[in-house]
């Protein structure tokens, strides 16, 4: 016993001293690049006029590099299968009806909320914001009505959340395949629509990743009304 | 850039010191629950990092996301991690024999 | 060196500090807090060496990145989190079984 504790803290005491080396030597790495350095922020701006959006981390995103954002959203629903292959929703405590404050919180906040997300939804195209920050405060509207008691009728948890799930990745990939049928590369937006694109994608994207991060909240497959 | 007053000098000293307090006893944290506030608490410091690195969408990602939502999920799944074990001890009390 | 070197400096710290978190605990729940401070540490670099730019305005394709990158870290700790619960319920714990849970 008392060589298994010995062990342990020998263990952990290499541990610390080989993290420490790799510290020091990321440490010294850090601090022997160069001071100034634009990387790509000179092109970005020479290019921000023909990206549709005034906003550079936007036009990065969804214009420059839109198929990041394309595979991302790939990613998000590639998780969710993942936690629905692994059951339904997990057992929850047999949870009293909300209290009264949780209930008006709720309703208060889930309103004003999704008016936020609207809002920066659409001021990312000029000032900071965007999809993502738009689809994480829908998110965090969809969390709180979970927390408050609702859950989604089984008639919206079959198709008809599927179908919400997959828009915003489908949109995109759509618009993508569309302009390579208008013979052009993919997801390269002519500059006169491409802000009316990119509005396009962001609303079917910001919707697409709320639902989708609300049900990770959730944790588990939605029982489905039985088909009739 | 542009000259380092002294007082941007000790908020930007006090802040990443702060940020890896929390995150040490964060993960240090013998208590789960402990650990998973104060991880929320770091994801708000870290918000706070974005701005100072003149990085306002990333904050906004940041502070909804990375600590908002992060910080629902780990405390939803450490309930449910809770209600398992206790469902467990409870049946094995059944199980025990009584004795007279 | 500018404040941005002290930012990066504080990254490689919290990255340091999350992997020896990640290696020595072996319950699962701390594992995925140590993976997630891991990851901010690695956005806290990526984000101080974009602010090197010396003009007005950071070079936004790292901020775009890290964007990405913790809406991708979201999505891997809620899978992360739905193993967890599943291992509990297949082994018994949710952690490694060689130890005894810390």
């Amino acid at each position: 016993m008392i060589e298994k504790t010995k062990q342990k803290t020998l263990f952990r005491l290499v541990l610390i001293m080989l993290l420490s080396a790799l510290a020091a030597g990321l440490g010294y790495v850090v601090l022997s690049l160069p001071t100034q350095a634009p990387g790509l922020s000179e092109q970005v701006t020479a290019n921000l006029v023909r990206s549709g959006v005034s906003n550079p981390v936007t036009a990065v995103l969804l214009n420059f590099r839109g198929y990041d954002t394309l595979l991302e959203m790939g990613v998000l629903l590639l998780a969710l299968v993942g936690v629905w292959s692994l059951g339904g929703i997990p057992e929850q405590r047999k949870s009293s009806p909300p209290g009264p404050v949780l209930d008006m919180l709720a309703r208060l906040l889930v309103p004003l909320l999704i008016l936020v997300a609207g809002y920066l939804l659409w001021v990312g195209a000029y000032a900071p914001g965007g999809a993502f920050q738009a689809g994480a405060v829908l998110a965090a509207a969809g969390v709180l009505l979970l927390l408050a008691g609702w859950r989604p009728g089984t008639r919206f948890s079959g198709l008809p959340l599927r179908i919400a799930l997959v828009t915003g990745l489908g949109i995109f990939v759509a618009v993508g395949m569309a302009l390579i049928l208008l013979e052009r590369r993919l997801l390269e937006y002519s500059p006169s629509f491409a802000g009316a694109l990119i509005l396009l994608i962001e609303v079917a994207a910001s919707l697409s990743i709320g639902i989708t991060l609300a049900a990770l909240f959730l944790g588990g497959r939605p029982e489905v009304e039985p088909r009739r | 850039m542009e000259e380092m007053t002294l007082l941007q000098w000790a908020f930007d000293g006090v802040l990443g010191f702060a940020l890896l307090w929390l995150a040490w006893r964060a993960l240090a944290s013998p208590d789960l629950f402990k650990a998973i506030v104060l991880f929320i608490a770091f994801g708000l410091l870290m918000a706070l990092a974005w701005v100072r690195l003149d990085a306002p969408d990333v904050a906004l990602a940041e502070a909804a996301i990375g600590a908002g939502l992060t910080g629902a999920l780990l405390l939803t799944a450490l309930a449910r991690l809770d209600l398992k074990n206790e469902t467990e001890t409870v049946h094995k009390e059944d199980n025990t024999p009584q004795s007279p | 060196m500018s404040h941005v070197f002290l930012y990066a400096l504080v990254g490689v710290g919290l990255f340091t500090l999350g992997l020896y978190a990640l290696i020595v605990h072996p319950h699962l729940l701390r594992k995925i807090l140590a993976i997630n401070v891991m990851g901010s540490g690695v956005f806290l670099v990526l984000v101080a060496l974009a602010a090197r730019t010396g003009g007005a305005v950071p070079d936004p394709v790292p901020h775009a990145m890290v964007i990405t990158g913790i809406v991708v870290a979201i999505s891997a700790t809620a899978l992360a989190l739905a193993l967890m619960l599943r291992v509990q319920v297949e082994v018994g714990q949710a952690g490694l079984p060689e130890e005894r849970l810390e």
